[in-house]
């Protein structure tokens, strides 16, 4: 089939998407909340990938991150507090040809959701995965998460949470079949933009937390990393982060890091401060699951019935002498 | 199709050779019960499903049933222990596992115990015994032999010692692993079963093995054979009907298997659990070479998320579980009604609650069905009463889930679960098939949720469907599904879920009576009791009296008509495998009673007067124990 010229112009024109494309509902975050960085972060990852809003799907918990579908002009999946990855992954296996990406909380995915987070990356399916993590319960108004920090005084810890906080870089760089994870901050919008690129061009589970502040709960918790820019350590290597020199002169902070290094970003991961920003670990040879289980195959009804019937001939007791003589035992 | 073959119970005497009879006079019986008995692992269970598609070729019908311990590994010799099969045999369809065993096969005399002490067997059944632990180096066993022996002459049955371990020592080095087919052959003699099938059967049963295991098995059996043609003073014929159709003999999880695959779903997310896993096992098996696949989650709630993940993506998902497995599942099930995304959940019941009986049958999930999950959710929930049931139960499952958008429960139990019997082969027609996902663009202006002014219906946007891109949510929302809390638009979404059920009730057909449309009483059952019911009822009417039964497969919504046929009789009642407070108990009284499930719901629902008797032993319940039921609940 051929198509004029001008037509081909036409098309290409209807089918590249603009940054409105992409843009659902007003936010309703509060003014100064991280997830309105992470949500301009990837509608501009949408245009400049031209992603086919129909072929998208962004899927996520319950919580205050949990609403960034609602804001997005894609296909979304707002479902219940924690199972956002097996949500995620049934739709993937279904149907491998979407685009497919999380965004869950620090509660969604660290507390209530743990058991599958683990399994997730496990399975490694193609996914892009955003942890929103401000260490604390926002929607809920204010209770201690598994990432607050010791000590922090809310509605369920008045006199301060008990235990040390989970850190979930090490224990994602912890688990078997481990393919992708990075660390960005709501501040460097620039970086943050760039590590979730890096995420959605990998293929695999790309775990990307992204620490972010929540005015409302926690206002002064990064005060001080915002003061000192030397208080964020960038990640920089050939393939991983490159830093325009504008970014480099800011943040003078900064540590060659290779992502095949799997050891030494466990080291990495387990810093705190100054916080380690960049890709910490890739490997793309691990295998997806979709692909082990050989998702996404045509079926036809003849296929089907040929399956079906075969499977009915193990179990079929015939009358004498009417046994079709061509049957597979 | 309904007829259920009357099936008196043969006087004992009358199977009983007359002294000094031929041996090779066979007695003609309308049916017998049989019952395979070992320590795990002995191979009892291959030695009575051969016995059953024996019989079933050469045109019997039959019902077996499978005998399992609780544990895995218990110790030999144990009265715990016993492990088995019963198979139930006769002229005509046999639609239960029937009364009391005729005739029993142990391998020991301790699992032999286990029967006895449980009441299983019929007084002056027939016993064949493993003789070998009269000759057994350990003073004890024998003893513990010798006394359990003279027991049962005493108890009155009819004890034949039988030498397997001499004679399949003979054959095969590891006698334990032969015993069983010199025993399907010691069956098929007193049976008058055809040995060139039963010598196919074991092709076909040890088909995947090498040619020397079929050799050494078809040589057992011949001398099995051989022995009873010998030894045995006593031979039954049970008359046959011949096959004239293909037949498929397989157990109710592999019938729901093989309906999953006839479903057209493409996707079955599980986690092990008893007794559902064996259908998981099988679709494991198989459902790759058409292109399906088994996810198993890490957990319960995952495994339904992955399936109405799947479900959502245009491709509608089963999830597959036992009682403490459903109860897991119930928030996400509340996501799929909320969001209405299809989902079939098929909850292959065991003992409740908590951990309960896994190996055991109950009947006690019905209300988490109907009403579990929080909020107003309304479901559509189905019952399977028979093995071919298991089949067709499953497509029109998914049928429904994804005309109408919602949850579809299918309830079946760990009975059906390994309970075989016989139906006709099915003839695969296309319309079974899921249509293939929608991909088309959606019309300008369409919304997301266009609730159907009259039966609540919406059609699904599914991504990849250009212009149909909106966020699903678990949230209250309005037609575009958007959050919305306003009160309107809530009672809009729940006006319209619920609808759903009604526009699904107009379609379901009455079900019919079993017997007099009228009458002094009228039985009403759900799920795997419909055989035993139904015997029991025919065997009541032939007494002359005035009972019929009702069988539902719809719970909820259930059927127009019903309540029609309720008051035509004189007292209804239910009969259920779960719980129900005992009259005789101090103090309990009409204010306090707790109803079986099936009779709370018909209760509420037509406001009639239902009483209903209920046992949860575990096991199904007799038709003889029903025959009782009826008699007492006339009387009274």
């Amino acid at each position: 089939m051929t198509m004029p010229v001008t037509q081909c112009l036409l098309k290409l024109h209807e089918d590249h998407h603009n940054l409105e494309d992409y843009q659902g509902g007003v936010p309703r975050w509060c003014s100064g909340c991280g997830d309105n960085a992470i949500l301009a972060a990837v509608q501009r990852l949408c245009r400049d990938e031209d992603l086919s809003p129909e072929r998208t799907v962004f899927v996520s918990g319950i919580g205050c991150s949990s609403r960034f579908p609602h804001y997005m002009k894609t296909y979304g999946f707002h479902g219940i507090h924690g199972r956002a990855f097996p949500v995620a992954e049934g739709i993937k296996m279904a149907r491998p040809d979407l685009t497919v990406f999380v965004n869950t909380g620090d509660g969604d995915c660290c507390s209530i959701g743990a058991g599958h987070w683990i399994h997730a990356i496990r399975y490694n399916m193609n996914m892009t995965v955003m942890l929103h993590d401000n260490h604390v319960y926002g929607l809920t108004k204010k209770q201690a998460s598994p990432t607050s920090p010791i000590g922090f005084k809310s509605n369920t810890t008045p006199r301060g949470s008990y235990l040390n906080a989970l850190n979930p870089l090490t224990v994602t760089l912890g688990v078997q079949n481990v393919s992708f994870v990075a660390q960005a901050v709501d501040w460097v919008p620039e970086v943050l933009y760039d590590i979730i690129s890096a995420a959605y061009h990998h293929r695999g589970f790309s775990f990307v937390r992204i620490i972010q502040r929540c005015p409302e709960f926690l206002p002064k918790m990064f005060e001080s990393w915002l003061a000192d820019p030397q208080k964020t350590l960038l990640l920089t290597h050939a393939n991983g982060l490159t830093l325009t020199p504008e970014l480099s002169r800011t943040y003078k902070n900064q540590l060659a890091h290779d992502p095949s290094n799997i050891d030494r970003a466990r080291e990495i991961a387990s810093g705190e401060d100054p916080i380690p920003v960049g890709i910490l670990y890739r490997n793309p040879e691990v295998p997806c699951y979709e692909d082990v289980r050989h998702a996404g195959q045509m079926r036809t009804p003849e296929h089907i019935r040929v399956g079906l019937e075969a499977e009915l001939d193990r179990f079929t007791v015939w009358p004498k002498n009417a046994e079709p003589a061509q049957r597979a035992v | 199709m309904n007829e259920t073959m009357t099936m008196a119970p043969a006087a004992s005497a009358g199977r009983r050779p007359a002294p000094g009879a031929s041996p090779n006079e066979a007695v003609t019986l309308a049916e017998h019960i049989v019952e395979v008995i070992s320590d795990s692992g002995e191979g009892a269970q291959r030695c009575g499903q051969s016995l059953g598609v024996i019989a079933a070729k050469m045109g019997n019908g039959i019902w077996t049933t499978e005998i399992i311990p609780a544990e895995i590994q218990p110790p030999a010799r144990s009265v715990a222990g016993a492990s088995g099969i019963r198979i139930r045999m006769g002229s005509g369809k046999v639609t239960n596992g029937g009364d009391e065993t005729d005739l029993v096969v142990a391998f020991n005399e301790q699992a032999l115990l286990g029967r006895v002490h449980a009441g299983e067997l019929k007084a002056g059944c027939t016993i064949l015994l493993e003789s070998m632990w009269r000759g057994h180096r350990d003073p004890k066993i024998v003893a513990s032999y010798v006394e359990t022996v003279e027991l049962l002459h005493k108890g009155g049955f009819r004890v034949y010692e039988v030498p397997l371990e001499d004679a399949c020592s003979k054959l095969v080095a590891d006698s334990r692993r032969g015993k069983n087919m010199f025993v399907l052959g010691i069956l098929c003699s007193i049976y008058s079963l055809d040995l060139d099938l039963a010598r196919d059967q074991i092709a076909v049963t040890f088909g995947k093995k090498d040619a020397k295991v079929i050799t050494v098995s078809q040589g057992l059996l011949d001398a099995g054979h051989a022995w009873a043609e010998t030894n045995l003073d006593f031979k039954y014929r049970i008359p046959v009907v011949p096959v004239t159709e293909p037949l498929i003999v397989v157990n109710g999880n592999t019938a729901l298997g093989l309906g999953v695959l006839a479903s057209g779903m493409d996707i079955c997310a599980m986690y092990p659990i008893t007794p559902a896993t064996s259908t998981s096992h099988y679709l494991s098996e198989c459902f790759e070479r058409i292109g399906g696949l088994v996810h198993q989650a890490e957990d319960e709630i995952a495994a339904c998320a992955f399936a109405v993940g799947a479900s959502y993506a245009g491709k509608c998902a089963v999830t597959i579980t036992s009682g403490p497995g459903y109860s897991l599942k119930q928030e996400v099930i509340g996501l799929a009604i909320m969001a209405e995304i299809p989902l079939v959940v098929i909850n292959v019941q065991r003992g409740g609650p908590s951990t309960g009986q896994p190996t055991k049958a109950e009947q006690s999930d019905l209300l988490a069905s109907c009403f579990g999950s929080h909020g107003d959710a309304p479901k559509v929930v189905m019952a399977v009463s028979g093995i071919e049931d298991c089949f067709y139960a499953v497509i029109t499952a998914r049928k429904i889930a994804e005309i109408f958008n919602t949850v579809v429960v299918l309830l079946s139990d760990a009975n059906l679960a390994t309970a075989q019997q016989p139906f006709p082969r099915p003839q695969f027609t296309e319309d079974w098939l899921a249509p293939p996902v929608d991909q088309t663009p959606v019309p300008a202006g369409a919304l997301p949720y266009d609730w159907d002014s009259i039966t609540g219906i919406a059609r699904r946007f599914v991504p990849g469907q250009p212009g149909g891109m909106h966020t699903l949510t678990g949230l209250a929302h309005d037609r575009a599904s958007h959050v919305a809390y306003d009160p309107t638009t809530n009672e809009e979404g729940l006006r319209n879920r619920s609808l759903k059920l009604a526009a699904l009730q107009k379609t379901l057909k009455t079900p019919s009576v079993f017997g007099d449309p009228e009458g002094d009483l009228l039985i009403v059952g759900w799920g795997s009791t419909r055989g035993a019911i139904e015997e029991a009822v025919a065997r009541a009417r032939v007494d002359g009296l005035k009972v019929s039964s009702l069988h539902l497969t719809f719970l909820q919504p259930m059927a127009s008509g019903i309540r029609e046929i309720l008051h035509r009789f004189k007292r209804v009642m239910t009969i259920e495998m779960n719980w129900s407070d005992r009259s005789e108990d101090e103090l309990i009284d009409e204010d306090n009673r707790r109803y079986s499930a099936l009779a709370l719901m018909l209760r509420s629902r037509f406001l009639v007067d239902i009483d209903c008797w209920s046992e949860a032993r575990g096991q199904p319940i007799k038709p003889a124990t029903i025959c009782r039921v009826i008699r007492e609940k006339l009387s009274s």
